[in-house]
């Protein structure tokens, strides 16, 4: 395992122990199914039971709602490490701990919190976030999702989201929609709307070239009724859904570097082995260089994210460190990926290799939860005090 | 049931290592440790053992200094229940300094089962357990491949060269587990933080004098490099002219 | 003088050749002592007392030969009374066993009942004044050390086909014992030795190992290393870690870190990549050939001789030319 700045020696016992396991848990059972599940396009369901039963989602929610609760650094390992596995991996996880079992907790009743979170931790129920609309991506604020009261309290909703990551598999689906007349987003409120609830659909996006093993589905609402109970009750605004994805864009910060960790490694021991002219190709200067940077890059986003997860857990973090470091470390680890598939000649087209793999994620990693561009604008605004976004 | 691990925390395998300036140990700079497989085993075996007999409690036990605390606390978080570290500077190679130590702390345990790993990869000796149970006079089955326990009676099998054995005993026992028994579980996140909260007992220990020295640590000779002879089928004939003539080995 | 006890292992009343080499090992530091007796134990059923001959050829000047009916199957607690009582008695310098299944259950029991300490896996020993130095490996193999014994009697068991059985004929006079426990009181029961499948040779006693590894791709294509074996005529089978996991060989012929460690004369490494627990258990060979599509292969690394190419060609040529090359010798 690369450690070139000796990180590990900053980390506590169980920081170590949980990025072992989980490290453990990519090797033996992502890894060697990965690579088909990518061609065939298929998210390895078969694998949620394991990773519930060790603990990965909501890990960093507390023990009282049958969750680890680990600090966010042990939280950003976990990301890290199931991002050297896939992308689509790391994504599952972030969506069921971050955009739903997240949501419940911070907007939720306690009926709701007891409900839900114990047995989403369990993976018995699986959940997806639903705010992104097929015209409304990089600005959620426009969405045209409605949710309107009836008399007797319940909810009518109707709209479409798309680019939804666990659509087909959820049982729930946490819904963004406009409670109010006008086109404000102070009106937006969180939902949890059941899957098999009449007029639900969810289908599943096809023809991608990233992300493949991952469900990726279009969710179409159509008169769906749900109970007043449905309504996350702390929900409102667009305040609400953009601090779930805070939570899930500090652990992209540390996933990418997990995947960029992986081109590294592979990269570096592939030019070890292999031989032209002679000698093993890591003893050619070009060669050298693209692991120099490589690594380079490498070490800079593990530390960011790991300074990022100290502030997190001293409580002091904000929004928009969050946006620089994954910002930085995705566009970082979609050029070491590429650098890594470089160097890895004709073989590196391979799916018997990962960098190309990851190099294909890494792009959606670059566009969703906030795309790069967006996050440089927020990062403008936050630095100049000047909104640039319109 | 009441059941106690040793265990023993040991290098990562997977490097190179380099001779300290002593010349007689292994320069531990840079090295990764952890609990080492033989002794994952056995903890999973007496974990197993819990699972299915509601009641039992599983110790993890260690000798050596204050780092070794980590290694119970991987016990513990694989759901070992207690700890305990016997407290000494420095692990010997002495199988008997070790046994004799351990024995002390066991013998008033109480224990139906103790387990051991079948050896650990560092010192690769594979004695303490069958030492440990000669000195607490208790019957031992070493180099486990399968178990059943019931009724206060136990039944393994060994694997030999080309053969198993089958063998039976009474409880209490000392057994040393072997590769094939079971795949050990990967801590849970929530086992991890349960290890923080749960006992780990440091008593200080007294090893006695060692009757072995280790003198001298050398890396073995390289091997010569050898050489591809050729591509497919057609380098055969190649080969074997080689293995009679050069090698001598036909 | 000195004199030094050899455990003469047994199973299913013969003598085991890890047991001969016990008795060759205790000959050559009988001799390097000064010259004292090697006083041998065998264990076994009736009938075992006509191997004594075969023992003493080997350099036994003593054969203690303890036979019971109950001894048909080893029983750890007998042969751990019997061999301690009588080596207490004997006052030896030393005491010499095999690393073998058998040899590591017993040589621990039989240290920590005399009050010594114990090195296995040991290549190789030496005299000095008032110590057996001896050399075992450590850190799996990548490291020897050397070790200082100054208990006595110095309980050392061998590494098997490190130390040839060597014909030097001694007086091998027969003392009949009687086992120093009533087998029947024995709490440990070994109720049964069920031969493995296969057999044949044992890997740590072939001159010559194949193990086939992950490149096989199939269980039914093990054919192809069991056919190069035969065509050896004195080969063992093995198999990676990889392999045994996926069920395709049973554990005991999984050659690695975690399981047997070999050393035959030659070694055949068909379709296997290198891993480094692989390569922990067989990286002493004296030959290694490598036969593997991939020519990055670790494995190359360290074989002496290596055929890049597929190994469901290479295989059956080189088993077919192996049995020409045999038929002329």
């Amino acid at each position: 395992m690369t450690d070139f700045y000796n990180l590990d020696s900053t980390l506590s016992e169980e920081e170590r122990a949980v990025r072992d396991t989980v490290h453990s848990f990519v090797d033996e059972k992502v890894l060697p199914v990965i690579g088909d599940c990518y061609i065939e396009g298929r998210f390895p369901k078969e694998l949620i039971p394991e990773m519930a039963n060790l603990g990965m989602f909501g890990a960093n929610l507390p023990e009282e709602y049958g969750c680890a609760g680990l600090n966010n650094v042990a939280y950003g390992l976990i990301m890290h490490e199931l991002e050297r596995g896939d992308s689509g991996v790391r994504s599952f996880a972030s969506v069921q701990g971050a955009l739903v079992m997240y949501p419940i907790f911070a907007f939720g009743s306690e009926e709701q919190k007891r409900h839900y979170l114990p047995k989403m931790a369990q993976g018995e129920i699986i959940g997806c976030f639903g705010l992104t609309e097929p015209d409304y991506g990089s600005n959620p604020s426009g969405m045209i999702t409605r949710a309107v009261v009836q008399r007797d309290g319940s909810w009518v909703i109707n709209g479409a989201k798309m680019w939804i990551t666990n659509g087909s598999t959820a049982q729930v689906a946490i819904i963004w929609a406009k409670t109010g007349d006008d086109k404000s987003d102070k009106s937006i409120r969180g939902f949890v709307v059941p899957t098999d609830a009449p007029g639900f659909t969810a289908k599943d996006q096809h023809g991608k070239l990233s992300l493949r093993a991952s469900d990726t589905s279009e969710l179409v609402l159509q008169d769906v009724r749900v109970p007043a109970d449905a309504l996350l009750p702390k929900s409102g605004g667009i305040k609400s859904p953009l601090m779930c994805l805070t939570q899930a864009r500090y652990g992209i910060a540390w996933g990418a570097m997990g995947a960029a960790q992986a081109c590294y490694e592979e990269a570096l021991a592939y030019a070890g082995n292999r031989v032209m002219f002679g000698k093993p190709i890591a003893g050619f200067q070009l060669q050298q260089q693209r692991l120099a940077d490589m690594l380079t890059e490498l070490v800079k986003g593990q530390l960011l994210a790991l300074h990022l997860g100290r502030l997190k857990d001293a409580g002091t973090f904000s929004p928009q460190q969050v946006s620089l470091a994954k910002r930085n470390n995705v566009s970082a680890a979609t050029d070491i990926a590429r650098e890594a598939r470089r160097l890895l000649g004709a073989n590196g087209i391979l799916a018997e290799y990962s960098s190309m793999r990851h190099m294909e994620n890494l792009e959606s990693v670059y566009t969703y939860e906030g795309t790069h561009d967006i996050h440089t604008l927020i990062l403008g605004q936050a630095v100049t005090g000047i909104s640039a976004f319109e | 049931m009441k059941i106690a691990v040793c265990v023993k925390r040991v290098p990562d395998m997977d490097v190179r290592f380099r001779i300290a300036a002593d010349n007689a140990s292994v320069d531990e700079a840079g090295l990764k440790f952890d609990i080492n497989d033989f002794d994952a085993w056995s903890v999973e075996a007496a974990l197993k053992l819990k699972d299915a007999n509601a009641g039992s409690e599983v110790t993890a036990i260690s000798l050596g200094p204050d780092v070794v605390q980590e290694t119970i606390r991987k016990a513990l978080s694989m759901g070992a229940d207690k700890g305990i570290q016997l407290k000494v500077d420095k692990v010997p190679f002495d199988g008997l300094a070790i046994a004799r130590t351990l024995a002390e702390e066991l013998k008033s345990g109480g224990y139906d089962l103790i387990l051991f790993g079948k050896m650990s990869p560092d010192s690769a000796n594979g004695v303490v357990g069958q030492m440990v149970a000669e000195l607490l006079g208790l019957p031992c089955v070493s180099a486990i491949s399968s178990l059943e326990i019931a009724n206060g009676k136990g039944k393994a099998k060994r694997e030999l060269e080309g053969a198993q054995e089958i063998v039976e005993f009474p409880l209490p026992a000392v057994l040393t587990v072997d590769e094939g028994l079971n795949q050990a579980r990967l801590p849970s996140l929530k086992g991890i933080m349960a290890a923080k909260k749960k006992p780990l007992e440091v008593k200080p220990a007294q090893l006695p004098q060692s009757q072995l020295t280790v003198r001298k640590v050398e890396l073995p000779p390289e091997r010569k490099a050898g050489r591809i002879v050729g591509e497919g089928a057609a380098a055969v004939p190649e080969l074997v002219k080689l293995l009679q003539t050069e090698a001598k080995v036909l | 003088m000195a004199n030094v006890f050899a455990f003469a292992e047994t199973r299913g009343g013969e003598v085991r050749k890890v047991g001969l080499e016990a008795v060759t090992a205790a000959r050559m530091l009988a001799d390097k002592l000064g010259g004292g007796e090697v006083h041998a134990l065998v264990l076994g059923p009736r009938g075992v007392a006509a191997k004594a001959s075969q023992i003493g050829e080997h350099g036994a000047d003593v054969v203690i030969v303890v036979e019971h009916p109950d001894l048909a199957n080893y029983s750890p607690e007998v042969a751990t009374a019997t061999a301690a009582d009588r080596i207490k008695a004997g006052n030896y310098r030393a005491a010499i066993f095999s690393t073998s299944a058998q040899g590591r259950d017993l040589a621990p029991r039989i240290a920590a009942r005399l009050g010594v300490s114990v090195v296995t896996d040991v290549l190789s020993f030496d005299v000095e004044a008032d110590s057996i130095v001896v050399r075992h490996p450590m850190n799996i193999g990548k490291v020897i050390a050397t070790i200082a014994i100054t208990s006595q009697p110095a309980v050392i068991a061998m590494r098997p086909n490190v130390i040839a059985p060597a014909k030097n004929p001694k007086p091998g006079r027969v003392e009949t014992a009687q086992p120093a426990m009533d087998p029947a009181s024995s709490r440990v029961k070994v109720i049964e030795t069920k031969q493995g499948g296969g057999g044949k040779l044992d890997l740590a006693e072939a001159p010559v190992v194949v193990a086939g590894g992950r490149g096989l791709k199939s269980a039914e294509n093990f054919k192809l290393v069991e056919d190069l074996a035969a065509a050896f005529g004195n080969a063992a089978v093995g198999a990676t870690r990889a392999v045994t996991d996926d069920g395709w060989r049973p554990h005991s012929d999984q050659i690695g870190q975690t399981g047997r460690l070999v050393s035959p004369e030659l070694y055949v490494a068909v379709g296997i990549s290198g891993a480094v627990q692989h390569l922990a258990g067989m990286r002493t060979s004296k030959t290694i050939v490598a036969v593997n599509k991939d020519k990055e292969a670790p494995i190359f690394k360290v074989a002496d001789y290596g055929i890049v190419g597929d190994v469901f060609e290479v295989i059956p040529a080189l088993t077919e030319a192996v049995r020409e090359a045999k038929k002329h010798h």
